[in-house]
């Protein structure tokens, strides 16, 4: 099934959800990598609410033309090293719309069944593809501290996808019947 | 020898390779379009509009520009050697802000990012002297994601030839979709562990699809291209009859004791440019 989502996603949107679905996105979406899933552990307040938004595993090549900044490049990065942070995360900000690629484990799978969110896949490597569905870059936070690539950028985005449902709500992974 | 434009030959050739992916593997890509379905189809579809569009609006496909990798072939007549190696970083650094690139080089100690994708050894180069008066640069920009998934085996000899294909297997297997799938494997056999790592990484020069001129080799490759897309980890990950578009196998003689095995990934984005350096300072870059 293919479906049209505008974010923040509600709880049963996500729970209509199933594995291969593919699902395009309006809205917020915020990048973080492995710093910046580590700040905003640590934190006790951020600078936004990462809970109207969809998380993004990726680290933009951006450019500024005149005092606005504009995305280049912008295709997920491998997911699998957020791992060790994500069952947290998704406890302490609430996002149900993870964006990365190559899947993840176990303890993002019960996350995701217990919070009720998804984990969905962008083609790896897409980069300018993804930058075309951006409308806007809307700030960015930890540029200084963390560079470009691992800042948490925050994207107004139209129908960004294809996105593949690949772990849903229900403890389903694509990954994980793969491996049997 | 006009040193300002020999470094815009070299943004140039970065330019190509991040922005304009080479036909065989376009190619390749276009085969693997037209036996996959389902989920698959659409990460092959996504991938071959991604390249059109970097092509056509001269951006890199990919976020991730990679760590800046030159393989240099040097004739020894060419009358200044000495500046190669300024030139290509200066090109490098120019790159950076022109084309442009991700900043991708950071201290391991500090942090540190000088925002131009140069640091301590890097960007990486390859010097090798041949007979001649021209220079060749072949760029191979690579990202960390495929990178991440290389991998040394230092196999007991008695294993065998059977020891380091199921190795290879098993290992590409295990990535799984981590290095952005269909890929590229190159395999380095022999010589030490660092040779071995480095056969593995020149072995993606060559193009997809051209064999190894041994025959037994080049049908070892067929046999690994086999096993590895029957896994069906496919485009990504998802699922699918395409996880990689090639193997390509290089050898060093090795020590009786020793058996390494070095594995290299590129994802589908098999970035490769090449630029040649006449001795009289004119280039040309395809």
């Amino acid at each position: 099934m293919e479906y049209h989502f505008n974010l923040p996603a509600s709880k049963d949107e996500i729970k209509k959800l199933k594995i291969r679905d593919v699902i395009y996105v309006t809205g917020k979406i915020f990048t973080a990598r492995d710093e910046a899933h580590h700040i905003m552990l640590e934190k006790e307040k951020i600078p936004f609410n990462p809970s109207e938004m969809a998380l993004f595993h990726c680290g933009p090549l951006m450019k500024k033309d005149k005092s606005k900044w504009q995305v280049v490049s912008a295709g997920p990065t491998t997911s699998s090293r957020m791992e060790i942070f994500e069952d947290k995360f998704l406890e302490k900000f609430g996002t149900n719309i993870i964006i990365g690629k190559g899947g993840m484990g176990e303890r993002t799978e019960k996350a995701l069944q217990k919070f009720t969110g998804v984990y969905t896949a962008y083609t790896g490597g897409a980069g300018a593809l993804a930058a075309d569905k951006v409308e806007e870059v809307l700030g960015v936070y930890w540029l200084e501290e963390l560079g470009m690539p691992e800042a948490a950028w925050i994207f107004k985005v139209k129908e960004f996808g294809p996105l593949v449902v690949a772990i849903d709500s229900y403890g389903k992974s694509i990954y994980k019947e793969l491996k049997k | 020898m006009n040193i300002k434009d020999l470094e815009d030959g070299i943004v140039e050739l970065i330019r190509k390779a991040e922005t304009d992916l080479p036909k065989d593997v376009v190619d390749s890509l276009k085969k693997a379009y037209e036996v996959e379905e389902g989920v698959a189809k659409t990460q092959i579809e996504a991938i071959l509009k991604n390249i059109d569009l970097a092509k056509k609006s001269k951006r890199p496909m990919c976020q991730d520009t990679g760590i800046q990798t030159f393989f240099v072939s040097v004739g020894i007549d060419f009358p200044h050697i000495e500046i190669l190696k300024d030139v290509i970083v200066n090109g490098v650094k120019k790159g950076t802000k022109e084309i442009p690139l991700r900043p991708n080089t950071v201290d391991p100690f500090t942090g540190e990012n000088h925002n131009d994708n140069t640091g301590d050894q890097l960007p990486y180069i390859t010097w090798d002297f041949v007979r001649g008066s021209n220079v060749q640069i072949t760029a191979l920009p690579k990202g960390g994601g495929s990178e991440n998934m290389s991998k040394l085996g230092m196999l007991k000899p008695g294993v065998g030839i059977k020891g380091v294909k199921d190795f290879v297997v098993e290992e590409v297997i295990k990535a799984a979709g981590n290095p952005c799938p269909p890929t590229i494997v190159g395999v380095g056999i022999g010589g030490g562990a660092d040779l071995s790592l480095k056969l593995g990484k020149k072995a993606l020069l060559r193009p997809v699809g051209q064999r190894h001129k041994d025959k037994n080799i080049a049908k070892i490759e067929e046999e690994l291209i086999k096993r590895i897309n029957d896994s069906g980890i496919g485009p990504m990950g998802l699922g699918g009859k395409t996880t990689v578009l090639d193997v390509h196998i290089e050898k060093a003689h090795r020590h009786p004791a020793s058996l390494p095995v070095g594995i290299a990934v590129q994802c589908w984005a098999d970035r490769r440019s090449h630029m040649i350096i006449n001795s009289d300072g004119s280039w040309e870059v395809k």
